[in-house]
């Protein structure tokens, strides 16, 4: 058992080992493939434009439950009127980041994984190589700096919707004063707490994007392989995305 | 591979300008020997030449450097499936040359006109059949006029009409452009009629080669077995396995 556990131990220490030389290879090939930015702006487009819809409606919803949730707990202590400070800070620094990451890895992390695997599943990924195209400058680095591009945008995009939905019920519904909701939000939300979530979707995007094509670009070339890529890329996306979230909160702190 | 040797003893010259035709029974390795060829795996003894220069020898990025020459026709196509039949051939052109978008359009239609799809330059690969889309793959392994090109089976799941298209097309590109073409192939009828050279591969080494005609007069087991198509003999029918009798008189658990 003993054996078991130290190969397993060394076994996910190679893969994160693989993970970070992907990542190497991934920079040294960005400053090229900006040169050719229509290609990283396609990919924007595939990644950012197509989560759009899912950004937006589930920032409207979790603003709104934030106000409803935050209006409720203020009105026992008689400070309804922080609730502008409150849902805006909770969307900022942590929500927004936090759920559009995960969003955004089910919706454009597994896109790019399967379609990354399909490809090598196809011999697109050969086809390349064989044409004298580096497939990681032609098709990985676009989809990878695409993702990091995107992520920070939607959880702008995100957080700037929920504070709308937190606004709808709190002002709108509860009766909250429309002035004290921002004047408080204006006075109290400090450039560094944005400065947290924008670093935050940073990494996050960064992460995500590595995952999502790491995975499909090292998927088994079959269905199953396929499969489990982009499956992978959801669970691995998610637990990193938390990890992380954690530290760099404590490193804000 | 995984600790077993595929090939041993394995010694092929390809002449140039010529149709290679390497034969051989499934799981001989025959995409393997394709993919040492061209670089994609590497031998862990012996050597590779292709066009004078050792594979093992090359940098990556002179390995690029020589694909540049190599066209190679993938088993499906491998056709880029985001891009329309016209960008799939033009892909080469656009990743490697200046060109402006005018004489690419005209090298572009020069080569899907060679293999009959001029009029289907912008469909999407989804929407082409078995052999158009090899067709389209044939189009863009030669819309860089490459030295040698490399056939993948390319014949499998075809109808007899595509095939006899891909048959006419492998012969005529050999012709008319000097091209050095090598097919890896289990058709026996079909690829006699354009190779020049055939080699038979099985366990590893080449077992006979030759021209189509010496071929099929050789008198070897293992030849007459794959030529004839005979389904037990020196390739043996049965996968390894203990004797079927004892295994039933034998008191073990079934299986």
């Amino acid at each position: 058992m003993f054996k078991e556990l130290w190969e397993s131990f060394t076994d996910a220490l190679e893969g994160l080992g693989s993970v970070v030389h992907f990542l190497f290879r991934l920079v040294v090939n960005s400053p090229r493939a900006l040169l050719r930015f229509d290609l990283i702006s396609q990919q924007i487009f595939n990644s950012g434009a197509f989560s759009l819809v899912i950004i937006m409606l589930s920032g409207l919803f979790v603003g709104m439950v934030l106000g409803l949730q935050g209006f409720q707990l203020l009105q026992r202590f008689g400070s309804e009127e922080a609730l502008g400070t409150a849902a805006t800070i909770g969307l900022v620094k942590e929500l927004g980041p936090v759920v559009t990451a995960l969003l955004f890895a089910g919706r454009a992390g597994t896109a790019l994984a399967s379609e990354l695997g399909l490809m090598r599943a196809t011999d697109q990924i050969s086809a390349m190589e064989m044409m004298a195209v580096d497939p990681i400058q032609r098709v990985v680095v676009p989809r990878f700096l695409g993702g990091v591009i995107s992520m920070p945008l939607l959880a702008a995009i995100f957080s700037v919707i929920g504070i709308y939905g937190a606004q709808l019920i709190g002002v709108q519904i509860m009766g909250v004063d429309s002035g004290s909701f921002w004047s408080q939000m204006r006075a109290a939300v400090s450039l560094s707490d944005v400065s947290e979530g924008i670093v935050k979707s940073l990494v996050f995007g960064i992460a995500c994007s590595l995952i999502a094509v790491y995975q499909g670009y090292y998927a088994a070339p079959t269905a199953e392989g396929v499969g489990r890529a982009t499956t992978r890329t959801v669970v691995t996306s998610a637990v990193v995305i938390l990890f992380l979230d954690y530290l760099i909160t404590a490193a804000f702190l | 591979m995984n600790g077993r040797p595929v090939f041993a003893g394995l010694d092929i010259k390809i002449p140039r300008g010529k149709i290679t035709a390497v034969m051989g029974p499934s799981g001989t390795g025959k995409t393997t020997l394709l993919r040492l060829i061209t670089g994609q795996v590497l031998a862990d003894s012996g050597a590779i030449e292709v066009a004078g220069e050792n594979l093992r020898a090359l940098s990556r990025a002179n390995l690029y450097v020589l694909r540049r020459k190599m066209g190679m026709l993938f088993q499906n196509g491998a056709l880029l499936t985001d891009l329309s039949v016209f960008e799939n051939v033009a892909f080469p052109l656009r990743e490697h040359t200046n060109l402006t978008e005018r004489l690419i359009r005209q090298l572009v239609l020069t080569k899907l006109q060679a293999v009959g799809l001029r009029g289907a330059a912008e469909l999407m690969p989804a929407e082409l059949s078995g052999g158009m889309s090899r067709r389209v793959a044939l189009a863009r392994a030669i819309v860089m006029d490459p030295e040698l090109l490399i056939y993948d089976e390319p014949f499998v799941g075809l109808d007899p009409i595509s095939l006899g298209v891909i048959l006419r097309l492998i012969r005529r590109l050999n012709d008319t452009l000097g091209i050095t073409s090598i097919v890896v192939s289990h058709d026996v009828s079909e690829i006699s009629t354009v190779a020049d050279q055939v080699f038979l591969i099985s366990g590893g080494k080449v077992v006979a080669g030759g021209t189509p005609q010496e071929l099929k007069s050789n008198p070897t087991e293992i030849v007459k077995q794959f030529i004839g198509g005979l389904a037990d003999g020196p390739v043996p029918f049965h996968f390894p396995a203990p004797d079927y009798f004892d295994e039933l008189l034998s008191r073990k658990e079934a299986l």
